[in-house]
């Protein structure tokens, strides 16, 4: 939570020091919760909303602006493993630790964002995956390494479908509404996610919006999970006895004597 | 229809998972073995992580031999006592077996070892029925006996000698406990039960009566599985309820049908069939090892 306040501060703070007057972004998401069920098979997400037009007449017959939403998982720590062939067979011979890696990472732009704004820019509000950084200790690898590591790490997260492979698309609707999709996979992580909006004018952040949502197991799910991490111990002995009962059930059930 | 695992963190086709039990339940029936070496790679080919299907694996042989073993101790097909000496060997091997377990999890080296071990097992295994099965169909055409069973005379000097007479034999307790401690050790890092590696050693190396091996190796199984889902519920929180209860739902049922096909085809041409099955799984598996993977990194458990 704290984290997330000094964030939308640091936001409200950007969009605050743009030269042009703050403009009226207002957001939404069509669910805050994204609840993983027993027939869960992912969803996507609708991120709707509005742009107010610039009042000043010298911008007024300038376009609307451009839209970027970034949504980001919890910060895990992830490990890393990296193969080679040994003997002929192919395995994990070197591991790093990365310290805080957002576990979900997508972004939507209404346009290519090389086209929106400088890099310095995007950089700065950690858009786009080229602009990820994650935390990885100097000591542990340095310069081209560190660079194949981090690249290895945005492949594998890609493969699970948990980074987005590509650039989502914001659709521009008129002049002031906007729609977006995120989709979340079956494998999405649970916790605290932020859908952060942004609106570009002349390049540079104009306005700015934080949308928390939330991704938890629901029902059985929920309750097996946090049994099964909980109570291990409980939950060990229960999935032996049923086992034992399902088995002397069969017997009873299809004996043949 | 797709169902979330909640362990696993997946969504699976419950059919898929129902067949899947079923299908191999009803190998179980038609050999009469166990089936878990067959279904722990099969969970891995769909997409379940390693370490999930083995631990989960481990829970389902708790079910299938409860089952087996019932009308094994209706024929007075089970020797108790060395039951119990082989269950304390397992005992003690699958705990050893399941922190191994936990460590090679930590060092991101356990998905290898369990692919090796399979490979390594399903090989040897493979190629024995395969052989067994073709001698056997030579031998059954020349109307040659099967040799009798092997004694232990190599470890006739062993200390604790001690008598177990349904088996009728007068052996150190050691041995049995060794083999108790080893096929618990695979127990635990492959989820099997481990009857056909300890039915087979049991018979050449034990020197037990046919009738009572399969009875007395599903007594201690039982047991040893059962403390190998605990420990890997405690230690790894790796054993996925909702997965188990649909492999069992599946294999109960397959086993049946298994089982009354199995009178109707010939035991040998089973054996070859079964080798050959079981080739093909541990080939897909060494395949698996060798081939350039997509990417050289991969995640791991945080």
């Amino acid at each position: 939570m704290a984290a997330r306040g000094v964030l939308f501060v640091a936001v409200l703070a950007v969009a605050l020091s743009t030269p042009l007057r703050a403009q009226s972004l207002i957001a939404d998401l069509s669910e805050h919760l994204v609840a993983i069920t027993t027939g869960f098979v992912g969803v996507d997400v609708l991120l709707f909303g509005a742009i107010e037009r610039p009042e000043d007449p010298e911008l007024g017959g300038q376009p609307s602006g451009d839209l970027v939403v970034v949504v980001r998982g919890p910060e895990q720590a992830q490990t890393l493993h990296r193969k080679s062939n040994v003997a002929g067979i192919w395995m994990n011979t070197a591991s790093l630790t990365f310290d805080q890696v957002p576990s979900f990472y997508a972004v939507a732009a209404s346009r290519p964002l090389e086209e929106i704004a400088e890099d310095t820019v995007l950089a700065a509000n950690g858009i786009g995956l080229d602009h990820l950084d994650f935390h990885l200790p100097a000591a542990k690898a340095s310069g081209p390494l560190r660079e194949e590591w981090r690249q290895g790490l945005i492949r594998a997260k890609q493969r699970e479908g948990l980074y987005a492979q590509g650039l989502g698309q914001v659709n521009l609707i008129g002049e002031t509404l906007f729609r977006s999709q995120v989709y979340f996979p079956t494998n999405v992580p649970t916790g605290v996610y932020q859908a952060q909006v942004f609106l570009f004018r002349g390049g540079q952040v104009a306005s700015a919006q934080v949308i928390p949502l939330s991704v938890s197991k629901v029902g059985l799910e929920a309750e097996l999970f946090d049994f099964a991490h909980g109570q291990s111990g409980a939950y060990g002995l229960i999935a032996v006895i049923l086992a034992l009962l399902a088995g002397w059930l069969g017997h009873l059930i299809f004996r043949r004597d | 229809m797709q169902i979330y695992l909640p362990i696993a963190e997946i969504s699976l086709n419950v059919f898929l998972l129902l067949g899947l039990g079923g299908l191999i339940g009803f190998l179980a029936g038609l050999f009469g073995v166990g089936g878990g070496f067959l279904m722990t790679p099969l969970l891995i080919f769909i997409g379940v992580p390693p370490a999930v299907a083995v631990a989960t694996q481990a829970n389902h042989v708790v079910a299938s031999s409860v089952s087996g073993v019932m009308a094994h101790f209706k024929r007075d097909n089970v020797d108790v006592r060395m039951g119990l000496v082989l269950l304390a060997g397992g005992f003690l091997g699958s705990t050893v077996g399941v922190a191994l377990f936990s460590v090679l999890r930590g060092l991101g080296q356990i998905d290898l070892v369990i692919s090796l071990s399979y490979v390594l097992l399903l090989g040897i295994i493979g190629v024995l029925l395969f052989l067994e099965g073709g001698r056997a169909l030579v031998r059954r055409r020349r109307k040659v006996t099967a040799p009798s069973r092997k004694g232990h005379a190599w470890a006739a000097g062993w200390p604790l000698r001690m008598r177990f007479p349904k088996s009728r034999l007068y052996i150190s307790a050691l041995l049995p406990l060794s083999l108790g401690f080893g096929v618990g050790v695979l127990s635990a890092i492959m989820g099997v039960g481990g009857g056909f590696i300890l039915v087979p050693l049991m018979i050449y190396v034990l020197g037990m009566p046919t009738t009572v091996v399969i009875g007395t190796s599903l007594f201690q199984i039982i047991f040893v599985s059962a403390n190998v889902t605990f420990l890997q519920a405690t230690q790894n929180q790796t054993v996925d309820l909702v997965l188990a209860l649909l492999l069992v739902l599946g294999g109960v049922v397959g086993a049946q049908f298994g089982g009354r096909f199995a009178a109707r085809l010939p035991a040998d041409s089973l054996r070859i069939m079964l080798g050959l099955l079981i080739l093909c799984v541990g080939g897909k598996l060494l395949f698996d090892l060798v081939t350039p993977p997509v990417d050289l990194y991969s995640l791991g458990v945080s």
